[in-house]
This record gives C-alpha cells, sequence and structure tokens, in this order.
C-alpha cells in the first residue's frame, strides 16, 4: 500500500523522531510510504482558539495536498479528530459546497498512527523490543473523539521485554489543551500535577502516547522535576528493536 | 442568631485565569473538591453502567429536549394553557428585576414577611434572595447544602450540591456559630438532626414558599421537582402559596418523556437509581396542597442563545451537573472560579451567552477541550463544539477593535495562519526558530524561560530545544533521493 505521511506541523519542527519512526514501522510491515513536502498543518490550533475564518485556508491546503492520496496516516489523534469532528463543519461555515465533498471523501482515508496498523492493517505484532517498563498516557481525543479503546494497549502489550504498568484516573485529561495551557497556566499546571503523579505512581521509565502533544506537556514537568521518566510516542516503541538488522529509518 | 440573614455580595469580576490562581490557593476547598467529585463520579458510574440502554437514553433525551426547544413557543403556551385551567397562575418575565418584582408582588400581596425556599438555581441567577432581603423579606433556604450557603453568607458553588466546597467540620462550626448549638457534633446524623429542628419550625409556620422546577410539563400544565431530602415536598404541600420560578427552556412535551428523564437526571446528579422524592404537581386542588400556585417563566438571555443555531443545544441542558463532576479543570478550582451560579462545562457555555456574551468572555476558554463532559451529557450537548463556537465568537469581536487586532494572540495567529498557507514558509520559519531559539536554550539542551504569554508555560514546565533537523529537511535529505532512484528504477522496469 502506498501510505502518505502527514507527519503534522509540530512533529516536524520538534519530533523528528517520531516521523522517522512511523516511517520505519510501515516499511517494515511492507508499505511504500510517501512525503508530500508541501503539507503544514491541519489547522487545529486556530479552529479550537476560536481562529475559525483563519482555519479555513489551513483545512484548504491539507485537502489540496491529499486530496488523491492512497491512504493517509497521522502519528497524533488530534489532528486526525480535527479533520473527522471539525473539517466539515468548517467548509459548511465557509459555504464551500465542494470543499464539503471532498473532505467526506477523503476523511475515510485518513487515520490516525495505531488504528491503521489494527484497524486497517489488522496487525498487531509488529515485531519490536522494548525492554522497558512503560506505562500509557491514553489522550483524551485518541480516547473520545477517535474512540480507539485498547487499540495501543494491544500493540504495547505484543513488544518484547516491554513492561506495562497501568496507570490510574487514565481518561483524565494531562491539561495541555494547546493554548489551554498558556490561556490557562495555573489550572493546566495544576492538572499536569495530577497526571504527574500518577505517572510516577507506575514506576514506569518511559510514558507513552498517541501523541506528541501531551507528552511534550508531560515531559516538560517530568524534567524539570529531573525525574528519570522520558517519554516516547508510541510509534517510536514499535520501531524499536531492528537495530539487528541495522536498516532503522532507512528506507526498505 | 442574626434574624436577617444577609446573602452573599455580587460575585466579583474577575477573568477565570485570575480568579482560578486565587482559589488554587485553597488547599481545603480543593481537597473538599476533588473528594465530593470523585465520590459522586464513581456512584454515577456504577449505576449508568447497569442500564443497557444508557446511550438510547441519551439520544432520546437530546431529542426530546432538542424538539421541545425548536418549538418552544408551542410547548410554553401549551404549557400556559393547562397550568391556567388546572387553577394555576402563569407569569412571564423578561428579565431578572421583572421575575423579582412578580415574586415580591405575589408575597407582599400576602402580607408574608418569610418565605421558605426549595432550592433554585434559577432564583439565585436572578438574585431573588438579596431583592427580598432589601424589601423586607427573609428567604430561608431549606435544602441543606442551601441553608449551608445561607448560613454561611458563601456562593453556590456547583448547582446541584451547591456546598460541595464544604466539608463537615466546615458545616460543624457554622452551625454551631449560627445555630447557637455549641456542643454540636461532626457525625452527618447531628448535622441533618440540627438542620431538621432549625428547618421543621419553619415549614410549619412559614405560609409562602419559592420553588424552581426541573421540568415543565406541556400536556399536563404540571411541574416536575426532584430531589433527595424531603424539604422539597414540604415547601410543595404545606404553605398556603407556592410560587415557582423556571426558566423558559425547562419545558417538555409530554408526562410520559418523563420516562426518559428521571431515568438519566437521577443517575447523572446524584449517582442515584431514582431520587428519593420526585414531585409533580398541577394547579390547586381544594383541601389539598397550597391554594395559590404561580409559575415565573423566566427568560433572562435564553430567547437570544435560541437563535444561535450553532449554541442552542445550550439549553437542553437538564441541570444534573454530571460534566462539573467529571471535569478535570472543575477538579483543580471548584465552582467559585466561574464566578457564576452556573459553574463547569455548562457554566463555561452558558454564562456567557446568558450575558450576551458581555461577561464572562473567558469563560469559554476555561477547557482543555477534553471531551469528558460531552461524554457524560444525558442530553448529548456537545460542549467542545459550543466552547470553540463561543470562542469564536469572541475572536470575531476582538478583531473588530483596534486593541483586538493589535493584541499579541491575534499578530501571533495571524502570524502562524500566514506560515501555514505554504510549506515553504513554514520550513524556512522552521530554520529560524532552530537559530532564533539559541539565546532561550539552557545548557541541558532545554528552554527554561519564555516571554509574554508564553511565560505561563515554563512557569512549571522545561521546553526541549527544537533539534537541529526537522523531519521534512531529513526526509529531503535521507529518503526523497532513494524514492527518485525507486521511480526512476520503475520506469526502466517498466520501459
Amino acid at each position: 500500500m502506498l501510505v502518505s505521511l502527514f507527519i503534522t506541523c509540530y512533529n516536524d519542527a520538534l519530533f523528528p523522531q517520531t516521523g522517522k519512526a512511523v516511517v520505519s514501522v510501515l516499511e517494515r510491515l511492507g508499505h511504500q510510504v510517501e512525503f508530500r513536502p508541501e503539507q503544514t498543518c491541519c489547522g487545529q490550533m486556530h479552529w479550537n482558539t476560536g481562529y475559525l475564518r483563519e482555519a479555513i485556508p489551513i483545512i484548504r491546503h491539507f485537502v489540496s495536498v491529499y486530496r488523491d492520496a492512497e491512504t493517509v496516516v497521522i502519528p497524533s489523534s488530534s489532528c486526525v479528530s480535527m479533520m473527522r469532528d471539525h473539517y466539515v463543519k468548517a467548509a459548511e461555515m465557509d459555504g464551500d459546497t465542494r470543499l464539503v465533498a471532498e473532505i467526506q471523501e477523503l476523511l475515510p482515508r485518513i487515520y490516525e498512527f495505531s488504528e491503521f496498523l489494527v484497524r486497517k492493517l489488522g496487525v498487531e505484532d509488529v515485531g519490536a523490543a522494548y525492554p522497558h517498563k512503560v506505562t500509557y498516557h491514553a489522550s483524551c481525543h485518541s480516547m473520545r473523539s477517535l474512540h480507539l479503546g485498547d487499540i495501543p494497549i494491544r500493540l504495547l502489550k505484543q513488544v518484547r521485554g516491554l513492561d506495562l504498568q497501568p496507570i490510574q484516573n487514565m481518561q483524565e485529561c494531562c491539561g495541555f489543551g494547546g493554548t489551554f495551557s498558556i490561556k490557562n497556566p495555573d489550572v493546566s499546571s495544576a492538572m499536569l500535577a495530577d497526571k504527574v503523579r500518577n505517572v510516577l505512581n507506575t514506576g514506569a521509565e518511559v510514558c507513552t502516547a498517541v501523541d506528541n502533544s501531551c507528552l511534550m506537556h508531560l515531559y516538560g514537568s517530568l524534567h524539570r522535576q529531573r525525574t528519570f521518566v522520558r517519554t516516547a510516542h508510541l510509534a517510536e516503541i514499535l520501531a524499536s528493536g531492528y537495530a539487528e538488522s541495522g536498516t532503522e529509518g532507512v528506507g526498505a | 442568631m442574626s434574624e436577617v440573614q444577609t446573602h452573599a455580595t455580587e460575585w466579583n469580576r474577575h477573568d477565570f485565569p485570575t480568579a482560578a490562581r486565587e482559589l488554587l490557593q485553597n488547599s481545603q476547598t480543593r481537597k473538599n473538591v476533588q473528594h465530593a467529585t470523585n465520590v459522586i463520579q464513581a456512584k454515577r458510574n456504577k449505576v449508568v453502567a447497569e442500564l443497557p440502554d444508557w446511550e438510547d437514553l441519551r439520544e432520546s433525551g437530546a431529542q426530546v429536549r432538542a424538539h421541545a426547544l425548536r418549538h418552544l413557543d408551542y410547548y410554553l403556551t401549551q404549557f400556559e394553557e393547562n397550568c391556567t385551567r388546572a387553577g394555576g397562575r402563569v407569569h412571564w418575565a423578561s428579565d431578572a428585576a421583572e421575575a423579582n418584582r412578580v415574586i415580591l408582588g405575589l408575597i407582599k400581596q400576602h402580607g408574608a414577611r418569610e418565605v421558605i425556599k426549595i432550592k433554585t438555581m434559577t432564583s439565585e441567577e436572578v438574585g431573588l434572595n438579596a431583592h427580598l432581603e432589601a424589601n423586607g423579606v427573609r428567604p430561608i433556604e431549606t435544602d441543606l447544602a442551601e441553608l449551608i450557603i445561607q448560613l454561611g453568607k458563601d456562593r453556590p458553588s456547583h448547582f446541584v450540591a451547591p456546598a460541595l466546597h464544604v466539608n463537615r467540620q466546615q458545616v460543624r462550626a457554622m452551625f454551631q456559630r449560627e445555630m447557637n448549638l455549641p456542643d454540636l457534633g461532626d457525625r452527618p446524623e447531628d448535622l441533618a438532626t440540627a438542620a431538621r429542628t432549625y428547618l421543621r419550625e419553619k415549614f410549619l409556620r412559614v405560609k409562602v414558599a419559592v420553588s424552581g422546577g426541573n421540568f415543565l410539563i406541556a400536556d399536563t400544565g404540571g411541574i416536575c421537582i426532584t430531589e433527595s431530602e424531603g424539604n422539597g415536598r414540604m415547601c410543595l404541600t404545606l404553605p398556603d402559596v407556592l410560587i415557582a420560578i423556571v426558566g423558559i427552556e425547562k419545558v417538555i412535551p409530554s408526562f410520559r418523556d418523563l420516562e426518559i428523564f428521571l431515568q438519566t437526571l437521577p443517575r447523572s446528579a446524584t449517582g442515584e437509581r431514582m431520587n428519593p422524592y420526585n414531585s409533580t404537581w398541577t394547579g390547586v386542588h381544594p383541601g389539598d396542597g397550597p391554594k395559590e400556585f404561580h409559575v415565573v417563566l423566566l427568560d433572562n438571555g435564553r430567547s437570544p442563545i435560541l437563535a444561535d443555531k450553532e449554541a442552542r443545544q445550550t439549553l437542553q441542558c437538564i441541570r444534573c451537573a454530571a460534566c462539573l463532576n467529571v471535569c478535570p479543570v472543575y477538579h483543580q478550582t471548584g465552582g467559585h472560579a466561574y464566578e457564576s451560579v452556573y459553574a463547569g462545562p455548562i457554566g463555561a457555555i452558558l454564562t456567557p451567552q446568558l450575558h450576551s456574551m458581555e461577561e464572562g468572555r473567558s469563560l469559554p476558554y476555561a477547557s482543555s477541550l477534553c471531551g469528558a463532559c460531552y461524554q457524560v451529557c444525558p442530553v448529548k450537548i456537545n460542549i467542545p463544539e459550543v466552547l470553540i463556537h463561543l470562542r469564536g465568537k469572541i475572536v470575531r469581536e476582538d478583531q473588530a477593535t483596534l486593541a483586538g487586532q493589535f493584541s499579541l494572540w491575534n499578530i501571533g495567529m495571524q502570524a502562524a495562519a500566514f506560515l501555514f498557507h505554504d510549506s515553504d514558509r513554514l520550513a524556512m520559519a522552521e530554520r529560524l526558530g532552530q537559530i532564533g531559539q539559541k539565546p532561550l536554550v539552557s545548557k541541558n539542551g532545554f528552554i527554561e524561560w519564555l516571554p509574554l504569554m508564553l511565560s505561563g508555560w515554563t512557569q512549571t514546565r522545561d521546553l526541549k530545544a527544537m533539534p537541529p533537523q526537522s523531519f521534512r529537511d531529513w526526509w529531503a535529505k535521507e529518503k526523497a533521493p532513494n524514492a527518485e532512484k525507486r521511480r526512476r528504477e520503475e520506469r526502466v522496469a517498466n520501459a
């Protein structure tokens, strides 16, 4: 299958290793990955902050880049939820019926990364090995918008050597919320403190998720406190353990 | 004990982040709020899980409420006709002042100097108690939590459990002081007995009662109230005159619709399968209950909400407060940070709209959009969607002013939008960022301080510096040449 990777703006700039990991896993599974360099952003930050009019050209740009893609895979549940929950509405608000139709046509071909593996490809064991104690943070959008359920957990359970530790209050938000963490820094920090306490209580060395946005937030506090816990996107864990073949991150 | 209770002063007018910052300093309140919401949440989850048709009940509830709102004029008129036919009197109040005037007038007509009250947030919304006190009428709250709020000269922080932010020891101290009971214990039964003794005499003596209403039933002209303590039943049966103040949105088409809501409301609100007291009453009946029954139908900013296609679902709310109990923001701050009778996620959308977006403008931003509120809402109000819609309104209104146009937020957002229109611009900005961040990056490779509006982030969090190579640059360098080679090989093979 030809998979078009939408890396997302913040992964592009801040978490390139996640993109490399996605490429590595998909190529391992025998798929061809393409990257369309015209891509930018999904428009979520503008939309969710109330800059609705400003989000529309960004949405239009995304659709124009991926209109003819066979499959689009995105390592961020919140960007996928932006598309599924808001794109049609945004296009309708703009009165652009052609854009509405294009979005409706494109949406079924868009997948969040773990969702693509399990729901589309039917793969749970990607052959990864990761000998660490790990806890999984279920991001709000992955749970309540994409309804990923236990998909990421099922993938993690197949990873060799991985010791998965359950976390208390998994369903509660980490307090990031995009610009919420800037507009309400104190409340966001209080929410983060609760989440970090739950992460630390698991005893895990690594906290993973399908969204680097939450992980950036969590790691912000984990590092500020100089804890030993680090964060890693699910894709990075699933890309681990290939070292013996010496082809990690390189085209298959 | 003072004879006349002074009601709490008006709400302050801070924005949410400022009010929240102050409240976050109060560890006792935070502990009380977290404990109470966790207990209610756990009970709610248990009794909701018992119903195999919970999702169908939510859907039915949403549809009935949406239908009633779409035909509000019809159902309210029908309610008025049926209520009047049964011997009730309906008054229409377009705003808080009119509602207060009508209610005070009715009380004065009967020469009453005191009224007993069932918990009614609508009366809190219009500031009824303060208005009555200013005019020589003493309102006596009979709901235990509202009594605690009244005696403590406090404000409700939760519209189902108004005193949720107060714990047992605090209640005891207040009762000891206000009821003159120095030896009062702090067991629940001690406190309940004190309240019961205090209230029982009032139930028997006071001749006028004020209530709210959970539902206006259009096809019978009746009102339904659900409650846990029985104080409502007392107020509905003992006094001579009963005055109910109810928001116009509370109407449901038919008595049969209660089948849905009497299942979803108690489970969502208090985690009970059924409320201990469910009262419905219609008009007046000789020798049974009040001799006069008045309903004050309150608009007070509701009609404009109905006119907003995106936001009208706000009015579907049946005030269960499940969204407060599940909200991670509410867990931290409690209800007072919202500076409104209506706190939590529903308050964040309802309050500013009730004030034509002139007050509570920071409230639509008081959410991380985590979606937990929508998930539990028994009438499926998509609160995150409405929050975003209201944010959109606020941004548009701000952009219409010079100050708004030149605000850092607007400039930043316009700049970001400019970058996201074109990948070359974005790639260039990424490269500039990699270089430009250098003065901010500490020796450990982290950004520990950011200026201006970003400073809130680095109060409690570090930010890893941007890596020297973006993904797109890596792809262009490492992957794109391979892909080009493969395409060439394919062309050769196909030739």
